[in-house]
């Protein structure tokens, strides 16, 4: 990477984002909004820092149920895939229940979930797996498909097990699907967790930040629901740069997707 | 060790519709260099694909002269796993047949050492030049210490002066391990420099139309190449290749 390269990657958004966050808090000064209607980032971050304790468990329930959806939307999707590119009768039969549970938006589904689920945890946990389960699902099926013709006419040539196959060569081409998938399903997870937690209206200890949001909303405390607000978005961001970090690691020698300049 | 090919009458009709092949007979004796010749879409891949067993005849009979051969393919492109080193490509065969990783071991290093590529054992092909992906293809084809090694115009992709010295390079590996060669190609004078027969084909629907035996002995180094009887034998395989074309405009001027 040139030095050029680093100035554009790196230091141009971070002064855009700092310019925002400044710009915000110098136009609400100016402005004279008062801090219960739109507060200055300086007073979200004192909020922050002050509740911090209380909003941390929640966020750790958040992040809790984020990547426990997300865990298992991958073995699902995966094993599921695998069952889709072995037979393409049970693709045919199960794939438009899929799209079914994709199209349906999570709002509407998660009080239906929410009544037949006890356990409002599991309710949470299932309404961000489906969220966050067809992308990995869908691209998973489409890598495992994607082996080079002639690579697959090779296995044969050499009678290769289906197990063989499978693992040597169906594997590694789907890797970039999957990852790709995985990309997408981790932001979904977490939108998931949030808007069934929304749907839920929870309150107590095993909740996470969308119900703090919503407590916060009920007191008008404006300052309390962006600093609620910041953790959900600065998880968002960690999973993104994660879920890069990974890709890069994983693919970053062999891959075009993360080789080269872009 | 080598193979001997055996097509009769082999017809070959897709599931499409399209006639691929029309009585193609070709005996290919064990050991021997053989060139299939012909434009694109003649068919010529069909022959190499149905000798593999990746396809299967329509019509015609095909023998091979053992009952489960160890057969190579070579493709057009180097068809190396991008995520798997060059020793780990060129292991893949064995792999799957199962050898003890001793003994993958102890011959994957003499096939890399073949095809001089011994000093990138753990470079990825992504690293490498054509040519030498083309290399790493042919160990992996030579590693099983085929019968047959059937290649699919393996340096059509590769710049004059690669494709010429790799062509040398085949020609020393094959006198050494003396399998049945069936190399198909569009180049006239790659198939004469090669090959001990070189057999005509006609376009779609392929046909033989010649079957030129290439009487020189081997070594064949490059003064072949600016021998006369060189010359004169391209010449006649190219006269072979418009006679194909010419037979093919009769029989559409006789149908219209």
């Amino acid at each position: 990477m040139t030095m050029n390269d680093r100035l554009l990657r790196v230091v141009v958004p971070a002064l855009v984002l700092g310019g925002v966050v400044l710009g915000c808090g110098q136009s609400v000064r100016a402005a004279q909004i008062p801090h219960y209607i739109l507060p200055a980032p300086s007073r979200i971050l004192a909020t922050l820092v002050e509740h911090f304790p209380s909003l941390a468990v929640s966020w750790w329930f958040t992040i809790k149920i984020t990547f426990g959806a997300l865990l298992l939307a991958a073995a699902g999707g995966v094993l599921l895939a695998t069952v889709f590119a072995l037979s393409r009768s049970v693709e045919l039969a199960l794939f438009p229940l899929a799209i079914v549970l994709q199209v349906t938006p999570i709002v509407a589904i998660a009080p239906l979930i929410l009544i037949y689920v006890e356990s409002t945890t599991a309710a949470l946990l299932i309404c961000a797996w489906i969220v966050a389960f067809f992308p990995i699902l869908s691209n998973t099926v489409i890598g495992l498909r994607a082996a080079d013709p002639n690579l697959r006419d090779l296995f044969r040539l050499y009678r290769a097990t289906p197990w063989q196959r499978l693992r040597w060569l169906m594997v590694p081409s789907a890797l970039p699907y999957f990852i790709a998938g995985l990309k997408i399903s981790g932001g979904l997870a977490l939108i998931g967790a949030v808007v069934a937690e929304f749907a839920a209206g929870a309150a107590g200890r095993e909740t996470g930040l969308a119900s703090r949001i919503l407590e916060a909303s009920f007191r008008t405390d404006i300052p309390r629901m962006y600093a609620a607000l910041l953790l959900v978005a600065l998880t968002g961001v960690a999973i993104f740069v994660l879920f890069n970090l990974l890709s890069r690691w994983l693919l970053g020698r062999w891959h075009a997707s993360e080789s080269g300049d872009r | 060790m080598s193979l001997a090919i055996s097509l009769t009458t082999v017809d070959k009709r897709f599931a499409n519709g399209v006639q691929a092949l029309t009585r193609i007979s070709l005996d290919v004796a064990p050991g021997a260099f053989v060139a299939l010749l012909g434009p694109s879409g003649c068919g010529k891949t069909t022959v190499l694909r149905l000798v593999a067993g990746l396809e299967q005849p329509s019509g015609g009979t095909l023998a091979l002269g053992a009952a489960r051969p160890t057969l190579s393919y070579v493709f057009q492109e180097p068809t190396l796993m991008p995520w798997a080193s060059v020793a780990d490509n060129v292991a893949l065969p064995l792999r799957i047949a199962r050898l003890p990783a001793a003994e993958i071991g102890a011959r994957v290093t003499p096939a890399l050492a073949a095809v001089g590529l011994e000093r990138f054992a753990a470079s990825l092909p992504a690293e490498l030049s054509g040519g030498m992906k083309m290399r790493a293809s042919i160990a992996r084809a030579l590693v099983t210490r085929p019968d047959a090694l059937l290649m699919d115009e393996p340096f059509a992709a590769l710049d004059e002066i690669t494709r010429q010295r790799l062509n040398g390079d085949l020609l020393a590996l094959w006198q050494a391990q003396r399998f049945t060669a069936l190399f198909v190609t569009h180049s006239v004078f790659e198939a004469v420099f090669l090959a001990q027969r070189v057999i005509v084909m006609s376009p779609r629907p392929g046909r033989i139309v010649a079957d030129i035996a290439v009487d020189a002995p081997y070594p064949r180094a490059n003064d072949w190449r600016l021998d006369g009887r060189y010359q004169a034998l391209c010449r006649a395989a190219s006269a072979a290749l418009e006679a194909g074309f010419a037979g093919v405009a009769d029989a559409t001027t006789a149908a219209a």
